[in-house]
């Protein structure tokens, strides 16, 4: 198994689960999203480009499963002292990109944001999106630490995973999410090795 | 629908357009000879082509590899399933086999680890006493490897070690932080580490005006845009072109090789994608260079009344004796003591920095053959999927069993303030060694003719046997010990855990290694080898084959240097027989 095998597998540890039920539902057009990015063909191959270009016209969340998205994505990542949220950095167009290029998260995450909604109604007596931020906290925090979470929580815990590791590849592959982890690279430069001060702080030094 | 006859005479005809192929054609083309080029693929050159230096959001995936096996910067075109051109399974097998239909093949997004074989590598019977010996010696192929060495470039250091030859070097780049760190556990297992050993220019290649130096990116498996890295595309290729002897038909999809009566070989049948019709060319001597199992395929495929089992195939060795790298060990883990580290651009280069030559090499062991070790670590541009993966993922998996900054541990998963810090704190932490083993060449691990199936052009596809030995297998259960010796000895935090006898210890599939050699091999007796000692076939002296088909057994040292130096000897040897009048 090679690094990237490695990683992958262990990103597929929240995707295993499919959650049941749920499975009509419109595919209602959602509020108009900003262009996706400009697809340059230089490099690409033919069927690569006209299958980006397919993917571009087409629209998976409707505009309520797209405000709750929002809504979660800036719980998991928040505005901070150091950088925007997930939605500042356009984390739900992202999300609505690779359900489209990755169709295996599709189901899951509809079937999740719906029975996040029914699990509010069941509460709280409204959707999530309607919720106060303390009551959209409180069923967030029933969900978000797996080993804690009650037994009737499964399929949330489930769902929650795949949004938060969604969430966290859409912000960190971000512009500001890039230069909030403190990437220096892809630059041209000249590597000499590690900062001797550095070595030295880590005791590596020859 | 046409069938096309183009009534020029080639020289030469090769086809494919990779290491193999684009060596030979290297060479030809610049000793005057008139050379066409057939490749199934698009052309493909780095310096237009290249993703390089792109950012993770200027992909609509960030990286992610949903039409790309490696991600979507990565440069090869094709991957482990081609739609239309599938391959086929025998006996439970599940041969991965990964193909690059583009100019240059997968030397475009390839390591760049270029290793020499030792004298013991080429007496596989003599010295390890499994396998066959080699037709050739070190010291026959060692003057070829020199002459590599210089017309592309490789960065190494000078060891003198018995079986890893030193060659002519360029300055190794250092180490990344995570890397030391590994490096320093793997010496303490008593393990030598050295500089790693790759064909990307850490500094001007003498001579060569095409080529740039490295400029560090770290990204050489998309491919680079001033040729800092081998590419046959780039090095090989494009400056074959220029010499005006050699032309490439790009889109050319071979179907067989023709002879005539009198059984030599006389052209090249293919389909040209590009407007799907048959077209048919006509050559003095045919080169057959399509990678190990299209090569075996092609020869198959090539049947004839002089050659009714195939080309090349009175042995009926074709096909036979396929073997890819052993992968295993996975030591992929979190090293804690990098928490919060500096930052600093250490993307270096796209190739090793350090790893670990066999170090066991003579010693008695459950197993034959020997494993290298190959080291990695480093802060790498955040993406998804690709080779460079985010260490993210793991993050709401690993950040309940952690202390915090303030020493405190906390509930796994999460969200908000704390688990976005918990991402940044994490990045740069990942660091581990890979481990690459040699497999020993059976005459029942093999590719055929499936009976039953042809692809979208109507040519009959292969079908695998392949199964790992005893001996692969217990060279696996040797890799994930030292493996996990190595994680435990810096601290780390294991991201695998070990494998039992049920899944081979961790064993990759055959063909996962993409290294897979042998179908087409060299030997001394024609009973049992297509090829003789000059890559030309026993049954057909104008067809010679110049890819990694032709090795008779494996090392534990990446193949594409050997398959350069043994290419470029196959062509001065057929420059030679031309001058004879032999061929």
């Amino acid at each position: 198994m090679n690094r990237r095998e490695t990683l992958k597998t262990l990103g597929a540890i929240s995707a295993g689960a499919v959650l049941g039920g749920c499975t009509s539902h419109p595919d209602t057009p959602a509020a108009a999203s900003p262009a996706g990015p400009i697809i340059d063909p230089t490099g690409r191959q033919d069927f690569e480009v006209a299958r980006d270009k397919a993917m571009a016209g087409q629209q998976y969340f409707d505009a309520h499963e797209k405000a709750t998205i929002t809504v979660l994505a800036d719980i998991i990542i928040p505005k901070d002292d150091h950088s925007g949220s997930a939605s500042d950095a356009g984390v739900p167009d992202f999300i609505e990109f690779i359900v489209k290029d990755e169709p295996q998260h599709q189901l899951p995450m509809r079937g999740g944001l719906r029975w996040l909604d029914m699990e509010c109604l069941d509460r709280y007596e409204k959707d999530f999106v309607s919720c106060t931020p303390q009551q959209q906290g409180a069923v967030v925090s029933d969900i978000a630490y797996p080993a804690q979470a009650k037994a009737g929580m499964q399929a949330g815990v489930t769902f929650f995973n795949k949004m938060r590791d969604l969430t966290a590849i859409g912000f960190f592959t971000s512009k500001i999410g890039i230069a909030d982890l403190g990437y220096k690279g892809n630059t041209p430069g000249k590597w000499e090795g590690v900062p001797p001060d550095i070595l030295k702080k880590y005791g590596l030094q020859d | 629908m046409q069938l096309i006859k183009n009534a020029t005479v080639y020289d030469v005809v090769i086809i494919g357009s990779g290491a193999g192929g684009g060596m030979a054609g290297y060479v030809l083309a610049n000793a005057g000879i008139k050379v066409l080029m057939l490749e199934a693929g698009p052309f493909f050159d780095p310096a237009k082509d290249s993703q390089q230096l792109k950012w993770s959001y200027q992909s609509p995936r960030r990286g992610g590899n949903a039409t790309r096996p490696m991600g979507d910067f990565d440069a090869a075109f094709g991957g482990w399933q081609i739609d239309g051109e599938p391959y086929t399974q025998k006996d439970g097998s599940d041969f991965q086999w990964f193909r690059s239909r583009m100019l240059g093949g997968r030397t475009n997004h390839w390591a760049r680890i270029s290793l020499r074989m030792g004298p013991r590598d080429f007496k596989c019977r003599a010295a390890y006493g499994v396998g066959d010996d080699w037709p050739i010696s070190y010291e026959e192929i060692s003057p070829y490897y020199d002459k590599v060495d210089r017309l592309i470039g490789v960065y190494g250091s000078m060891e003198g070690l018995p079986n890893d030859p030193d060659g002519i070097f360029l300055p190794p780049p250092p180490p990344r932080l995570g890397e030391h760190f590994v490096r320093k556990a793997i010496t303490a297992q008593g393990i030598k580490v050295i500089a790693g050993r790759g064909s990307v220019l850490t500094a001007p290649l003498p001579g060569n005006t095409d080529r740039q130096p490295c400029f560090y990116c770290g990204q050489c498996n998309r491919s680079c845009k001033i040729y800092g890295d081998f590419s046959s595309s780039s090095c090989l290729v494009i400056p074959a072109i220029k010499t005006g002897n050699l032309t490439v038909t790009s889109n050319a999809n071979v179907r067989e090789i023709l002879t005539g009566d009198d059984g030599l070989a006389s052209g090249v049948s293919y389909i040209n994608k590009n407007d799907g019709q048959e077209y048919q060319v006509r050559a003095k001597t045919v080169i057959l260079a399509a990678s190990t199992c299209e090569s075996a395929r092609i020869l198959l495929n090539s049947k004839s009344t002089r050659h009714p089992n195939g080309l090349a195939n009175s042995s009926n060795a074709v096909g036979k004796y396929l073997h890819d790298s052993t992968q295993g060990g996975a030591g992929v883990a979190v090293l804690p003591q990098l928490f919060d580290r500096p930052r600093f651009n250490e993307d270096g280069v796209g190739s090793l920095h350090l790893y670990s030559p066999w170090w066991l090499d003579g010693k008695k062991l459950p197993f034959s053959r020997g494993y290298h070790l190959e080291i990695f670590g480093g802060m790498w541009m955040p993406g998804y999927g690709g080779y460079f993966g985010f260490e993210g993922a793991v993050v709401p998996y690993l950040n309940g069993f952690i202390p915090g900054r303030d020493g405190k541990m906390k509930q796994g998963g999460g969200f908000g303030a704390s688990l976005k810090d918990d991402y940044r704190r994490f990045y740069g932490s990942i660091a581990g060694l890979g481990c690459h083993g040699a497999s020993t060449a059976r005459e029942d691990n093999y590719c055929e003719i499936d009976p039953n199936v042809v692809d979208k052009y109507g040519i009959p596809v292969l079908r695998f046997r392949y199964k790992w030995s005893s001996d692969d297998i217990a060279q696996a259960k040797h890799m994930q010990e030292t493996a996990q010796a190595v994680v435990k000895a810096m601290g780390g935090i294991p991201l695998v855990q070990p494998q039992g006898p049920e899944t081979n210890y961790g064993l990759d599939k055959p063909g996962k290694g993409i290294h897979e050699v042998g179908t087409v091999r060299m030997g001394d007796d024609p009973k049992k080898a297509p090829l003789n000692k000059w890559g030309q076939a026993n049954d057909c002296k104008n067809l010679f084959v110049t890819d990694g088909s032709v090795f008779t057994q494996q090392s534990e040292k990446n193949p594409t240097w050997t398959i350069l130096a043994l290419s470029m000897r196959t062509a001065e040897y057929l420059i030679d027989q031309r001058l004879k009048h032999n061929i």
